[in-house]
């Protein structure tokens, strides 16, 4: 037997400088921890559904049966379609972001409530 | 799942990768549990999220604040697209889809590589017994890497092409095999071979039914999933595949055969030095995503090689991302540079500007002898998503590619 480790290595750093995209790196690296537990939790909620379905096909709920589980094209694209709401939801910020790009300058709340509060 | 609940009417069309467990299971293929299927569902998913929710964005801070700022400031538009990326560089959407999609990348390495080292020994063991003392697997320990391979590990890979973490491991390979489906959304295929299919019915198309090939050489062949595609399709051809990573090799020796593809060779060499092959010994010299991973100074002797070792009436085709040309805007070039200089992969920059057709020409090649064309991944469209089909585009990603070519006089 060799002696690879797979849990230290399976995260090694590939060759070259690593480039920070964000001003602070700091807020990079916790992005790069959230969007590992959020894939994290995409993977549970995969398992999940994939206990359903055994149940509801009236099958034992065993680890071989999980592992051997393999979705219908229907079943499939729901699970697809799930992911894809999950990311949206998650991704909210950049979404309304992206959306700011085009509306352009709005006005603040404070700015309509001092207008709204002028006398007449 | 439980709480997507749409009525059967106001159900939308899904349109997106296809369940993971889908791929290919040839015989080199690791165990990929349930929840390690789950992660790479997850990852295409990412990618897809990144470059259809995400990127579309990027296009519009553009034209709506990075490129007037540029006026208000300059008096002058972008002159280069390395100026448009450094403005880019500087935007926040910008700055978090390419976060996101470092981010994501090296997750998918993380997920495959755990995958492929967990079981390391069982397909060390196996790429063993399928290869050892297989005369068409021809290694040469003494060869130099060359510097764009020594440098840096392309695309984020840890380990490139070339690191063995113990003698004859094959699990680099397998990890990039098993985590193509998630950059790619499953758009290369049943066992990421849509791109080689493409090629290979590209040229039946073109050359017609009596362009025979007798010998094939790919040249930067990696694990050899653009090249069988070809010896499936030419099963009377002899098909030699080189590369200068030698566990590229051995995975690929493996993997074919446990394919039933017999017709194949894999030699560890250098493409700028095909001196071991004689002279107009082949009638297709075929390159598929590999320039943009050579140098400026190996580009020369990789043309002029080619050449040489050309039959008269054989042909040599690149396959690449499109070039950088006047009809691309700075934008999408800037774009399409990203991997370049994020996704390590630092070539890529230099080799989309060079006038290919140029090089071609400077190798030997006469102007009337060029080839051009495009191609898209061909894949089984009731499982997988068909690239020609799909308006998404995801920069440098997309399985869809330009050709770049000549074929020799008879």
């Amino acid at each position: 037997m060799s002696n690879i480790d797979p849990i230290k290595l399976a995260g090694a750093k590939a060759k070259g400088k690593r480039p920070y995209f964000m001003d602070n790196p700091d807020v990079e690296r916790l992005t790069n921890i959230v969007l590992v537990l959020t894939q994290e939790l995409a993977v549970t909620r995969e398992r999940m559904d994939t206990i359903e379905r055994l149940l509801e096909r009236g099958e034992p709920v065993t680890k071989a049966a999980i592992e051997s589980f393999r979705a219908s094209r229907t079943e499939a694209d729901e699970r697809g379609l799930w992911t894809q709401e999950y990311l949206a939801r998650v991704f909210r910020i950049i979404q309304q972001e992206g959306e700011a790009i085009e509306t352009g300058d709005e006005a603040e709340s404070e700015e309509v409530a001092d207008e709204l509060a002028e006398r007449a | 799942m439980a709480d997507t609940q749409y009525t059967q009417e106001r159900k939308p069309q899904y349109e997106g990768p296809p369940d993971y467990r889908v791929a290919g299971q040839h015989g080199m293929y690791p165990n990929v549990s349930h929840d390690e299927s789950a992660r790479f569902n997850f990852l295409a998913q990412m990618n897809r999220h990144l470059s259809t929710q995400v990127m579309p964005f990027i296009g519009k801070a553009y034209e709506a604040r990075i490129e007037p700022e540029r006026i208000k400031t300059e008096g002058k538009p972008f002159a280069s697209r390395h100026e448009v990326r450094k403005a880019l560089a500087k935007d926040p959407i910008w700055q978090w889809w390419s976060a996101l999609r470092r981010a994501t990348m090296e997750s998918r390495q993380q997920a495959g590589r755990w995958v492929v080292l967990r079981q390391a020994d069982e397909l060390n063991t196996k790429a063993a017994d399928l290869t050892n003392s297989d005369p068409r697997l021809l290694l040469d320990s003494k060869l130099p890497l060359p510097r764009g391979v020594e440098a840096i590990d392309h695309h984020c890979m840890p380990g490139s092409y070339h690191t063995e973490l113990v003698e004859g491991d094959i699990t680099g390979p397998a990890n990039y095999d098993i985590g193509l489906f998630a950059t790619t959304g499953g758009m290369l295929g049943l066992y990421n071979d849509g791109g080689g299919k493409a090629v290979a019915e590209w040229v039946r198309k073109n050359l017609g039914e009596d362009f025979k090939p007798k010998r094939i050489l790919d040249i930067g062949c990696g694990l050899g999933h653009n090249v069988l595609p070809l010896a499936e399709a030419f099963p009377e051809a002899e098909v030699i595949g080189i590369d200068v990573g030698a566990p590229m090799l051995r995975y690929g020796l493996a993997r074919a055969k446990s394919m039933g593809i017999e017709n194949v060779k894999f030699i560890q060499g250098d493409a700028a030095d095909l001196s071991s092959f004689d002279d107009e010994s082949f009638d297709w010299v075929q390159s598929t995503m590999f320039l943009h991973e050579t140098s400026y100074k190996t580009m020369p002797h990789i043309f002029s090689e080619s050449f040489r070792v050309l039959k008269n009436d054989g042909i040599v085709l690149h396959v690449e991302q499109p070039q950088y040309d006047s009809s691309m805007s700075l934008f999408e070039q800037a774009m399409r540079d990203w991997d370049a200089f994020y996704n390590n992969e630092p070539f890529w920059t230099k080799m989309h500007e060079v006038d290919l057709d140029d090089w071609m020409i400077r190798a030997g090649f006469k102007q009337d002898e060029l080839i051009h064309g495009g191609v898209a991944a061909i894949v089984d469209k009731d499982v997988f998503p068909d690239a020609a089909d799909d308006d998404s585009e995801d920069f440098g990603r997309k399985a869809a590619w330009h050709v770049v070519g000549a074929r020799k006089s008879a």
